[in-house]
């Protein structure tokens, strides 16, 4: 069996998102190959830019990131992680399964996690987007960036962009997580290094400190 | 050479503490103390780049964009076995934004009979056939798919007992060596031996061949275990793929790539091109994993070379997901026969093993040396044999061989134990003479609570609960190809270079500390400059070799700046530098305390901008057992594991494992329990998880991606506790080693043991799957 990537490129008309083919494909597999992709980005329900024509030319498209509104020309089949690491250089957002299983494109919409791998740029609108890069505020980190250095939360770090973005959520919405709640917000996060039990010390610790 | 004899701290504290004299090169320095009595060696430091990886800010290969840029897909074979026919680019090279296609030519003419084509004969699925360079990375993936293979068909093999049969396809006609970065760490295999897809035997390694008579061995022997485990192929991973961007004008051809070996790069694509190697520069600054697999430039790295010399840009070429499942190495698979005796006393006997395994279209697929020298056994042999297959090639893959090779010793000998009506610790304690490994499982017992073991399958209720354990030894190796320069900047500034790399280990870290233990300075103070092939050859971060072998010349070649520096205040203050030293960002007088000055104002005492000294590794004190490099001494490790088992469901959680460990002196405990987690959470996955899988009637694997090639995730990671056991031994001015192989190498077989002691019935396949327990059950009930 071969997995054909479906065409990310949006269909006006009629709307397959590699989310929704996702979704149908990845439980249907058996043995050891079993057990499905578990991003917590999955919930976010995006807005289809439904009825417009777009391509196949690049376009000029305006997206407001870490506070700036950018401008960028760009093909309609871009990823919105495409758009933000190669027309905009915000090179932090990594691009490692190119199919929402890994959480280590985790950008935020108006403050939601969402796998920015999984996404049209076009379907961005005018939500602002949040990246890695935008988490430290006029030079100061945020708590959990403290403590992953602390706490030695990154090793080879190709994770860890991703780890921070959703522990960042977290302690930002959580008023007091315990392990099980780290753990259930970055269960969609693979870090191959296994620095897991690290993140979750860091994440734990900067949830007490920003109490 | 001028020596001078030195005592060394030997042994372990708190165990067996003492001192051991060596005679030294008379230029190096003195001997630490113990960690306890050093300010930044042996603590918990802060990780130096660590801001760079929080912020985002870390510049990966895959990060790098220059002007011009073009970005570069590899197109590959999708049939396991063929003679490629003809090759149609024409559609690709027509799409707008292409702007050069390289096709993989037969050049080194691959000596197989059925081949008389332009191309090499197609032997895997994924295999390379070329490249297509274009405006965007998108363009270049609908050219790639535009391009046209015809294929002659062969009839192909992907399981490894289908291919060792005599009327299997037969994957080569012909002998074939083992690929540079392939297999066993240190052992060669014989691919010009051997009937068929069967190739070899190994039988010897650099601990010798065989020893002693088995046949008398298994006489002598009252209890005998006989036993045959297999292991299955998993891929490593790494979650920045393999790839390069090459930059090539008239005088340079910069590569900067993804790798744990920039020095080998550099001499591949030099080699490839027939550059000097002065003209070819490679680049690591940030890299995202390797586990063994990135030790060279692949077929990736002359693909996008090509590219840039065809047009005339620099050219960015990262393999995706479903490329570096295929065709960028992997762990070879294996069934091992064991044959364990020994007597009452539990003395072993004999011990005999034969492995197979594959590792597709490459070498390398043995199970290590662990059965030759983990216990004291008088009669031995091994044969090791390879398998090749229709797949892609295995590479080393942290702690290659050792890792399935102590997944059958660790059982034979927890089996062993229990008829020997031992304790399995116990019996480890008879049988194996490390005295570091003997700490290890005490203070390792204690922590986990070892007594809380029941015999086995005496654990009640649907949920099992099982404690086990596992032992593993790794040889301490040593790159004599390690050299760092140190400069000390007029007006303050402490700057290390070497082309090693750092793969997320922390040995930039690791550098920074010995530099600023040495100086007397702060960590922060020290800048690391290091993955740049202009600065001295260092090694490549693999087998542990890295600390071992690099952290000794950047003492030594601190300890030379410093003397100098101190020689200019000596003169400044009338006296001799011998009265001299540094600490806490000082210079002072030892006997005068009027007399100190800051580390920054004593750099302005140069009469010239820099001191700069270069310092390569020399032999260990007291010589190797080797002359390239295998060290004295081993980097041992026990691992305990307790696990779940839900009988109804099938399902094993691993509850918690405790890792102890040694790696002579520790450098940085911090960091050593970040790798000590990475190896055990790749010990579970491997023991439960992991597994690559093939279709027999296509040749394609089917989970080449994230989301069905099932790894652990936070919700799958035990409570793991560390144990880190200094060990001295006066072997180098920093007697420091590495610990990334050990990590990795006992978890899966105590996770075995463990599960057999929570049921009472002995998995001897990895993965372990909920359906592989309820097989196992249903067959005793």
């Amino acid at each position: 069996m071969e997995h054909k990537n479906p065409d990310p490129e949006p269909k006006p008309e009629k709307t397959i998102t590699r989310r929704g083919f996702l979704r149908g494909a990845g439980l249907s597999t058996a043995g050891s190959v079993l057990l499905t992709s578990n991003a917590l980005a999955f919930d976010y329900k995006e807005e289809l830019a439904v009825g417009k024509e777009f391509g196949p030319e690049p376009m000029t498209l305006k997206m407001k990131v870490n506070g700036t509104v950018k401008s960028l020309s760009v093909e309609p089949r871009t990823t919105l992680a495409g758009a933000l690491r190669d027309y905009l250089e915000l090179t932090g957002t990594k691009v490692v399964c190119d199919r929402g299983a890994c959480s280590a494109c985790t950008v935020y919409l108006d403050g939601k996690p969402v796998n920015s791998c999984m996404m049209s740029a076009f379907d961005v609108g005018d939500k602002e987007v949040t990246t890695i890069e935008g988490i430290a505020k006029d030079g100061v980190l945020h708590p959990v960036q403290e403590a992953f250095i602390e706490h030695d939360a990154s090793q080879c770090g190709y994770c860890t962009p991703g780890m921070v973005m959703s522990c960042v959520h977290l302690v930002d919405n959580h008023p007091n997580p315990n392990l099980e709640d780290v753990k259930n917000a970055t269960r969609g996060n693979l870090c191959r290094c296994g620095t897991y039990p690290k993140v979750f010390a860091a994440t734990m610790a900067a949830a007490k400190k920003s109490m | 050479m001028d020596t001078r004899k030195e005592k060394f701290p030997y042994g372990i504290p708190g165990h067996n503490l003492s001192e051991v004299e060596r005679e030294i090169p008379v230029e190096e320095p003195s001997a630490w103390p113990v960690n306890d009595k050093l300010k930044v060696i042996g603590k918990r430091i802060k990780r130096i780049d660590a801001l760079e990886k929080v912020t985002g800010k870390a510049i990966y290969t895959s990060d790098i964009k220059l002007p011009g840029m073009l970005y570069a897909k590899m197109f590959r074979a999708k049939v396991p076995h063929a003679v490629i026919t003809s090759i149609d680019t024409s559609k690709a090279e027509n799409l707008a934004g292409v702007h050069a296609v390289h096709l993989i030519k037969n050049t080194k003419k691959d000596g197989e009979k059925d081949n008389k084509g332009k191309y090499p004969m197609v032997k895997y699925v994924g295999q390379p056939l070329g490249g297509i360079a274009a405006e965007s990375l998108e363009i270049a993936k609908e050219a790639a798919s535009l391009v046209q293979v015809y294929y002659e068909e062969k009839p192909f093999v992907v399981d490894l007992e289908a291919a060792m049969e005599l009327n299997a396809p037969i994957v080569f006609d012909q002998p074939i060596e083992q690929q540079e970065d392939g297999g066993d760490v240190g052992e060669s295999h014989d691919g010009s031996k051997g009937e068929g897809n069967v190739r070899g035997p190994s039988t010897s390694s650099f601990f010798g061949g065989p020893r002693g008579d088995l046949d008398l061995g298994f006489q002598e022997a009252d209890v005998i275990v006989e036993r045959t485990y297999r292991t299955q192929v998993h891929t490593h991973m790494p979650l920045e793929t393999h790839g390069v961007v090459v930059d090539w004008n008239s005088d340079m051809m910069t590569v900067y790539a993804s790798t744990q070996n920039t020095a080998s790069v550099r001499n591949q694509m030099a080699n490839v091109f027939n550059l000097p190697k002065s003209r070819v520069r490679v680049i690591c600054e940030f890299m995202g994993g390797g586990f063994g697999a990135k030790h060279s430039a692949g077929s990736f790295g002359p693909m996008a070379a090509n590219l840039a010399k065809k047009t005339g840009r620099p050219v960015w070429l990262m393999l995706d997901r479903k490329e570096e499942h295929l065709a960028e190495g992997n762990r070879p698979n294996s069934i091992q026969y064991l044959k364990i005796g020994a007597k009452k006393d539990g003395t072993l006997t004999g011990i005999q093993q034969r492995s197979h395994g594959t590792a597709g279209v490459g070498l390398g697929a043995g199970v290590g040396r662990i059965a030759q020298i983990l216990y004291t056994c008088p009669n031995f042999a091994t044969e090791q044999y390879d398998v090749l297959t229709n797949a892609g090639p295995g590479a080393a893959w942290r702690a290659p061989g050792n890792v399935q090779g102590a997944f059958g010793l660790e059982q034979a000998i927890d089996e062993m134990a229990e008829k020997l009506n031992m304790d399995p610790l116990t019996y480890r304690d008879r049988i194996d003479t490390s005295e570091v490994r003997k700490v290890e499982r005490q203070r390792g017992a204690k922590l986990f609570g070892w007594s809380r073991r029941r015999p086995a399958g005496s654990s009640k209720g649907v949920v099992k609960k099982g404690l086990g354990v596992g032992q593993s030894t790794w040889p301490r190796f040593v790159s004599l190809d390690s050299s760092v320069e140190v400069k000390i900047h007029k007006g303050g500034g402490v700057e290390i270079r070497s082309s090693v790399q750092d793969i997320g280990t922390g040995t930039k870290t690791i550098l920074a500390q010995v530099v600023a233990e040495e100086l007397g300075l702060e960590v922060t103070d020290i800048t690391v400059n290091i993955g740049d092939t202009f600065f001295p050859v260092g090694p490549g971060s693999g087998g542990s070799v890295v600390t071992g072998s690099i952290t000794p010349p950047t003492r030594n070649a601190t300890f030379e700046a410093k003397k100098e520096l101190l020689k200019l205040v000596a003169k400044k203050w009338e006296t001799d530098s011998s009265e001299l030293d540094m600490s806490n960002g000082e210079v002072y007088h030892k006997r005068d305390t009027s007399k100190k000055m800051t580390f920054k104002e004593a750099t302005k005492l140069l009469r010239t901008s820099q001191i700069s000294k270069i310092a390569s590794r020399s032999d260990d004190y007291g010589g190797f057992q080797q002359p390239w490099g295998l060290a004295y001494g081993d980097l041992g490790s026990v691992q305990f594991a307790e696990v779940s088992v839900n009988t109804d469901t099938g399902l094993v959680k691993v509850d918690k494992i405790v890792a102890a460990h040694s790696c002579g002196r520790p450098l940085n405990i911090t960091q050593l329990e970040s790798q000590i987690n990475g190896g055990v959470i790749q010990g579970v996955s491997y023991a439960l998880y992991e597994n690559r899988v093939m279709d027999k009637g296509t040749g394609h694997m089917m989970n080449a991606n994230v989301d069905q090639y099932k790894v652990p995730f936070s919700m799958e990671i035990p409570e793991i506790e560390t144990v880190i056991v200094e060990e001295y031994s006066g072997r180098s001015s920093t007697d420091a080693y590495g610990i990334g192989e050990p990590a990795n190498i006992a978890t899966a077989a105590a996770i075995a043991n463990a599960v057999y002691n929570a049921i009472g019935v002995r998995l001897y396949e990895i993965p372990i799957t909920p359906s592989s327990i309820l097989k196992a059950l249903s067959e005793v009930s």
